[in-house]
């Protein structure tokens, strides 16, 4: 089967050891993690995760399933790329006097939405939001002249949807508790 | 009036309590001693057994066996480090085997965590990937919160290990108590909601079969659906196998029971496994050693899978639907809409590989034509002077497939075996478990003469508890099944498979035991007789067929209609 960029979405709720209960679901179906970022959700107390990996479809289904059958995490989901709006943040050390003798630096800036967080006399870092390609593409350019020092973020993503999907397991989870207390009363 | 403050050691024990735990296995330690202190005040009020087993990995085992045959949750209390890594092939199996069982281990205290303290190991990194489970506990106001989901966790849905890591200052700090019992879980469903279409949907693939057939698996057991399956498989007039962890739920004379599936299961269920064209796998999770080659694993069949576990649905084979849910309740609901049905021409089917097996295997096991005892002897005989209420615990390997092949089991939960992780070492303690857990069955553990050895230090325990286990040796001087692998395929080099036993009736005479040699094929029956006899625990050697083989067997990797007879 053919390997696609996933992006797998996990919720949990904030426990002691959940990121390596993640990852080595990971592990044992022999897939390497790509990026994984790790923040909170919109909703209270409830940690979100996201990884990407390439695998087939398949797997990454059989994946979320074991991830979801650890008991601290609520819900978790995978995506295309259609189904996500997604960023990735990279950051760009280069010589400051590459930017002063031309203007391509800038240019590139320009070009690529970048913009400029710090100046110093030896050095200029750069900020780049974007996919993953337009990332590798301002790298290419930015290093036919010099880069000192680079770091690319995990990416994020949210989905379509109009709030967290989380919600509507939330919802029927809380009805199983009012269940659950009725019956014991 | 303010409450009375006790230690969280005290409090461990009184939430044990509130769980209705009565037994316990254990093995005191530094980084568990104030637990152990806490047993010791309150010997009279809570009245715990516990059993103090001569290794954790017995602990762990005998847990198991407890709760295999109760169907109540194991409970095992060991120290931190050395005692911890001990436990935890006992907790892998009983995550392999969805047991149930609440593992307590020590820990240092919370600010020498990390620090390479004196016995200290990362149990939760060691075990969060063999637990259902696994949570460290650093203050005593947290236990019983966290023991209460201990239990419901191990329990409830797909059942499996707990490991609770209690520091030792949490064990010390003083709380006041107060327990509720854990009843819902926010990111935890343990049993997936009834989905009425797809009942329907089972229902009408069962009512259009032909040919259909069913394999039943440990779930029915865990579920308590035993009548339900009965109700199920009778309407439908549907044949059914079991799968090892599946064994007793259908006893050996009920009509619609086809035998065993898998590896070194019956000839004609792994067969019609082939041939049907509806499989209904029920409560079970379609393992290597059931599917063989698994692309030609019923691939004219229709399968309908029922699970409590969504990640078992397309997990292995490929479904056309797929029942969540417990079977407990799943079942019912589909038998409510099956027809009527009778298939008396498919059932009869299977007699003609059944009769061809009893010829080719059966009759040579148990009427060989040399003078050397086989292993199916014993367990036949076994089998045939005991009755209802006998349980059967196994070690691993040909002992293992001969006791699952030749007891006849009448009753659920009679039979207690390491299936998934296939743990050597695991009968004896289990066996211990078992009969503390059933003290109203005879239990019978059969170990091979290399399995006993791994764990054979528990005879201390039979010893001081007077625990009225029944051991049976089957003793061949040889780590039977890899020997055996060596004969079929590896062109009979037996690398380190030939094995020097001790004296194993001087042995379980040292620790106070009764035992007895049997080497010839007349005294069998009787030294069988006098053992079951006997009121308390009894080693029962015998000498077999060296280089004997079990058959029927699919090679690993062999689709299962290539079942092998013979060599
Ligand atoms: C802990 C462990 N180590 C190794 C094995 C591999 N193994 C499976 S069966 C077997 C031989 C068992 O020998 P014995 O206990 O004498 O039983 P027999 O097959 O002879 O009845 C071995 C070594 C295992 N299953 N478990
Ligand atoms: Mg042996």
């Amino acid at each position: 089967m053919e390997n696609t960029l996933y992006t797998v979405t996990v919720y949990s709720e904030n426990q002691v050891g959940l990121l390596n209960q993640v990852t080595i679901v990971f592990t044992r179906r022999q897939v390497n993690i790509e990026s994984l970022t790790v923040s909170r959700s919109a909703i209270p107390g409830i940690h979100k995760f996201t990884i990407t990996a390439y695998t087939d479809k398949e797997t990454i289904r059989k994946i979320v399933l074991q991830i979801e059958k650890r008991i601290d995490v609520l819900k978790a989901y995978y995506y295309t790329d259609e189904d996500i709006i997604f960023q990735e943040i990279a950051l760009y050390k280069v010589p400051t006097d590459s930017l002063m003798s031309n203007n391509e630096t800038e240019t590139l800036v320009r070009k690529f939405n970048a913009r400029i967080l710090e100046v110093t006399k030896e050095y200029t870092v750069i900020e780049q939001a974007g996919h993953k390609a337009e990332i590798d593409a301002m790298f290419e350019a930015l290093n036919k002249n010099k880069i000192l020092q680079f770091v690319r973020s995990g990416r994020v993503a949210i989905t379509r949807s109009p709030v967290e999907r989380l919600s509507n397991f939330l919802e029927e989870m809380e009805a199983r508790r009012k269940e659950v207390v009725n019956e014991n009363n | 009036m303010e409450k009375k403050k006790i230690t969280g050691a005290e409090a461990l024990l009184f939430a044990f309590a509130e769980e209705k735990v009565d037994t316990i296995f254990g093995y005191p330690g530094g980084a568990i001693i104030p637990v152990f202190d806490a047993l010791y005040t309150h010997k009279e009020k809570l009245a715990f057994n516990h059993i103090l087993t001569r290794h954790e990995q017995g602990a762990a085992h005998a847990a198991q066996g407890y709760a295999r045959v109760s169907g109540k949750v194991g409970v095992v209390i060991v120290t931190s480090g050395p005692a911890a890594a001990n436990i935890v092939t006992g907790v892998a199996d009983a995550m392999l085997d969805s047991t149930p069982i609440v593992v307590v281990t020590g820990q240092t205290s919370v600010a020498a965590l990390g620090s390479d303290a004196f016995q200290e190991t990362d149990v939760l990194g060691i075990t969060q990937a063999v637990t259902k489970w696994s949570y460290q506990i650093r203050r005593a106001e947290d236990i019983p919160w966290a023991v209460a989901r201990a239990f419901y966790i191990a329990r409830e849905g797909r059942p499996g290990p707990v490991v609770l890591d209690l520091s030792k200052d949490a064990q010390n700090q003083l709380m006041e108590f107060s327990y509720e019992k854990c009843r819902y879980i926010r990111s935890y469903q343990p049993e997936p909601k009834l989905r009425q279409d797809k009942i329907a949907e089972a229902a009408q693939l069962i009512n259009q079969a032909r040919q259909p057939f069913a394999v039943i698996g440990q779930g029915v057991i865990l579920g308590k659906a035993e009548q339900e399956l009965f109700d199920f498989l009778n309407k439908a007039d549907i044949p059914a196998a079991s799968t090892l962890l599946g064994l007793a739920v259908m006893p050996v004379d009920y009509r619609l029971n086809m035998g065993m599936v898998g590896m070194h299961g019956n000839v004609a269920p792994n067969k019609k496994t082939n041939e049907c064209d509806v499989l209904i796998a029920i409560g079970m999770r379609f393992s290597d050693r059931v599917t063989g080659k698994l692309s030609e694993y019923a691939p004219q069949a229709k399968v309908i899978h029922f699970d409590i576990d969504p990640s078992e649905i397309n997990k292995n084979v490929k479904v056309e639907v797929g029942v969540l849910g417990n079977v407990k309740k799943t079942l019912p609901a589909v038998t409510e809409l099956l027809n009527k049905a009778e298939h008396k021409e498919w059932i009869e089917s299977f007699e003609e590989h059944k009769s061809c097996e009893d010829r080719e295997v059966v009759s040579k096991d148990l009427h060989p034509d040399n003078g050397i005892l086989t292993m199916a002897e014993v367990v036949k005989c076994l089998s045939d002077n005991t009755g209802q209420n006998t349980i059967v615990v196994t070690d691993v390997g040909q002992n293992q497939i001969t006791a699952a092949r030749y007891f006849s089991a009448f009753n659920t939960r009679k039979i207690v075996t390491s299936g998934g992780l296939g743990t050597m070492g695991f009968g004896l303690p289990a066996g211990i478990g078992a009969a503390l857990g059933s003290p109203e069955s005879k239990t019978f553990v059969v170990s091979g003469d290399g399995g006993i050895q791994m764990t054979i230090q528990e005879l201390g325990t039979i010893m001081e508890y007077k625990i009225p286990v029944k051991v049976i040796i089957l003793n061949n001087n040889y780590l039977g099944m890899v020997r055996q692998w060596q004969e079929l395929f590896y062109e009979e080099r037996y690398s380190s498979t030939s094995i020097q036993n001790p004296d194993f009736v001087a042995l379980a005479a040292a620790y106070g035991i009764k035992g007895r040699k049997v080497e010839q094929r007349q005294d069998l029956a009787e030294a069988v007789r006098e053992m079951i006899a006997s009121d308390s625990a009894y080693v029962l050697e015998v000498m077999v067929e060296k280089k004997g083989i079990v058959y029927p067997m699919v090679p690993a990797g062999k689709c299962i209609t290539e079942i092998m007879l013979k060599n």
